[in-house]
């Protein structure tokens, strides 16, 4: 056995054999050894961010675009502690990455020293696995593990703590083609039984629903999924996850329930008589009051993770699977039942009260959002969180060529931008459209720079209302508009108890098109619903990254709504 | 809401009990005990664990234990006949010489050994079921005014023989 490799040779190795063609990287004392190693290789890319938050999103953007693993190297200390937030949301929802912290020497950990922190006990809860590296001779097989580990089963994040002296001394230089943990065994099957019971149930409903959550997406089972729902003839709804898994203008599809979810699909999440999920874990966002959620069906639940079925919900039948390998089957028995009825029940619940938003009150994000989907028949949607994170669930029309990314489990402000940049990075010949609010905006606007660096010509629209919104929507309507540390124009001089915008406000800082036009992108400000077009079609053109702040409604809400912790059928609707 | 046990099998690493105890913790179970040590053989440790919780809550924590990359298996001992024991330590403080009589007389119906001994101080050395042993502490909390009690928490293990009814009730008492 060879012994001659230092440990920052075997980990370029290894980025080799895996076919990585891209890291996210931000350099530091502990990680300058492997970024030394990684500049002798030109076949695979390294991004720079701004900063190391931004650094793990445009990973989780990039890995979400390609299904590859996303790669991030930070250093030690404040570069782990700052991967953190990341970290939590890709677990939350699913996404495969592999995290190398640099570490302080062995020798040197529990001193207190320079740029030490506990990285692998402080982030053991928000991901699927995480190591110190204590010996050298164990890199090989560690760093087999953590691809292995990130990317089969339910995928997720791994850390990989890397100490200064393991990347440079040497030992055996051998790279594993594979990797058995005798405590980690992804399900790779799926109980026929266990299926064909829930396939009888739902074939002898009468109110027959699908709840879709994004571990359709993440199998890539959509094209199945889209099969089995017309051969059955079943109506879908989707969590904000699942959105996509079914294309938008399918006649099957209802749209998205929970929280922010249609009415039509809501109502019928508590009228169906069998509930067929497949891939969510019935998130408080979907159920509301778990006593009220689907009152009156017998649940099925297909997942591939074991700990996701029975925990929020008890079901009745219970698979562990991956969604391909269930659809794969299903699609075996599936013959058309009659649901024409209960699809005409639906379509009647829907007329009743549409997705729609008020037109004679200025711009509206819907306007915007319509305009979007009309410019752009292919590309990624990515979006931040808030309220134009919902609107976007709500509006943006989807299909085969369409995907959409978004931080749906965390709720992470300041995802969108970097997530895209990385979507972008990973899928440079499509379009990548950023859907922000000016909140989640600022929170990681550093990284205009990394997307010019990059030449990751994404198209950000900025939905300016100058509040943080959704939680402004909530004080609103349940804290008597009292907008406490909701108004970003908000300065010192202020009135305490003002109610909402008035003539007299402040201007809102930044200027986000002079802010764009200082990194050299493009800026562009709508305030007009005839200037949509225009500005979009003018971002299509732009050979750099584009910023379109568009000045909307600033007391505009997402509805309907469901207050949290009540049932799903109680929506306000006005 | 009750009692159950867990035996665990784990890789015997840094980090897998503070992840395990973890788990506990951020998840808010109820954990009443937790004892670890290694097997016959070394990469591996077997925890015996003890918490009290309901049916559902119960599933929910050995389907989060199984998930863990460093468990190698989970075995419910709740309803499997099974031996358990626990390490207890009483020290009686302060006796009279009536009081060490009546210890001896208590050590011997309990099956205790007497360990050790002082001038006005008694070292019980117990190794039974968890509720004997409380049994035990009752009834010196009831009788002695300075008792210090150190436990080790109960270690199990499977039956050889499951004759006895296989119920799991009637090897814990």
């Amino acid at each position: 056995m060879a012994m001659d490799m230092t440990g920052r040779k075997l980990f370029v190795k290894a980025l080799l054999e895996e076919h990585v063609d891209t890291v996210f990287a931000y350099p530091g004392g502990m990680v300058t050894d492997i970024l030394d190693e990684l500049y002798k290789h030109e076949e695979i890319e390294l991004v720079l961010p701004r900063h190391e938050q931004g650094l793990i999103h445009e990973a989780e953007g990039y890995s979400r675009a390609t299904g590859k693993v996303g790669v991030c190297i930070v250093t030690s200390g404040p570069g782990a502690t700052n991967i953190i937030t990341g970290l939590a949301d890709a677990h939350y929802d699913s996404i495969p990455l592999v995290c190398i912290t640099g570490q302080v020497p062995l020798n040197l950990i529990g001193n207190d020293a320079f740029q030490e922190v506990d990285i692998v006990g402080m982030t053991r809860s928000i991901t699927k696995y995480g190591v110190t590296v204590q010996d050298r001779k164990d890199l090989g097989k560690i760093l087999k593990m953590a691809f292995h580990i990130a990317r089969t089963g339910r995928p997720g994040p791994v850390l990989i703590d890397l100490p200064k002296d393991i990347q440079t001394s040497t030992g055996p230089g051998e790279y594993p083609q594979s990797v058995s943990i005798r405590g980690y065994k992804p399900n790779e099957s799926v109980h026929i039984g266990q299926l064909k019971k829930g396939y009888k149930l739902l074939k002898s409903a009468k109110k027959p629903l699908f709840l879709v959550g994004g571990g359709v997406n993440i199998a890539k089972a959509n094209d199945k999924l889209l099969q089995l729902v017309e051969k059955t003839k079943i109506p879908v709804v989707t969590t904000v996850m699942g959105k996509g898994a079914i294309p938008d203008d399918n006649p099957y599809y209802i749209g998205n329930s929970g929280m922010h979810g249609r009415y039509a699909a809501n109502i019928a999440v508590g009228q169906c008589d069998v509930l067929f999920s497949i891939g969510t874990r019935f998130n408080d966002r979907i159920t509301g009051d778990l006593n009220e959620f689907a009152p009156n069906a017998q649940i099925i639940h297909v997942d591939i993770d074991t700990a996701s079925i029975s925990r929020n919900v008890v079901v009745d039948v219970p698979i562990v699977a991956d969604a391909n390998l269930a659809l794969d089957k299903l699609l075996e028995w599936a013959e058309p039942q009659k649901t024409e009825e209960w699809l005409e029940q639906i379509q009647e619940w829907n007329q009743k009260n549409p997705l729609e938003m008020r037109r004679d009150k200025g711009m509206t994000p819907q306007m915007i959002l319509e305009q979007i989907n009309q410019q752009f028949s292919e590309g990624i949607i990515v979006t931040d969180v808030g309220q134009h994170q919902m609107w976007a669930t709500q509006y943006i029309e989807l299909n085969a060529d369409k995907q959409f990314i978004t931080s749906g489990g965390l709720g992470t402000m300041g995802f969108g931008f970097p997530a895209a940049i990385g979507a972008k990075i990973g899928c440079p010949d499509q379009s990548v459209i950023c859907i922000s609010g000016d909140g989640g905006m600022q929170m990681n606007i550093q990284e205009l720079a990394t997307a010019m660096a990059q030449e990751a010509n994404v198209i950000v629209c900025i939905f300016n209302n100058y509040y943080l919104g959704m939680v402004r929507q909530m004080q609103q309507l349940f804290y008597g508009k009292r907008y406490e540390a909701t108004c970003l124009r908000r300065r010192k001089g202020c009135a305490k108890d003002c109610k909402g915008p008035g003539t007299a406000c402040p201007p809102y800082e930044p200027d986000f098109v002079k802010l764009a036009e200082s990194y050299g992108a493009c800026g562009i400000r709508v305030t007009k619903e005839e200037e949509i077009v225009p500005a979009l079609e003018k971002a299509k053109q732009c050979k750099t990254p584009v910023l379109i702040e568009f000045m909307i409604a600033t007391e505009e809400i997402v509805l309907p709504m469901v207050k949290g912790g009540n049932p799903m059928t109680e929506m306000i609707l006005k | 809401m009750k009692n159950r046990w867990i035996a665990l099998y784990v890789e015997n690493q840094v980090g897998v009990l503070a992840k395990v105890s973890g788990l506990f913790s951020g998840k808010a179970y109820n954990l009443q005990s937790l004892t670890v040590g290694t097997t016959e053989d070394e990469t591996v440790s077997r925890m015996t664990i003890c918490v009290t919780s309901d049916d559902i809550t119960f599933e929910q924590i050995k389907k989060q234990l199984n998930r863990m990359v460093e468990v190698i298996k989970v075995i419910d001992l709740t309803d499997v006949p099974i031996h358990m024991k626990e390490i207890l330590f009483a020290k009686v403080k302060d006796c009279t010489v009536a009081d060490k009589a009546e210890l001896f007389q208590i050590a011997q119906v309990f099956h205790v050994e007497v360990s050790d001994i002082g001038k006005d101080s008694v070292l019980l050395e117990c190794k039974m079921t968890e509720r004997r042993n409380n049994e035990l502490i009752d009834l010196l909390r009831s009788k002695f005014k300075h008792i210090e009690i150190v436990r080790g928490g109960a270690v199990a293990i499977e039956s050889i023989s499951t004759s006895c009814g296989g119920r799991a009730e009637y090897f814990r008492k």
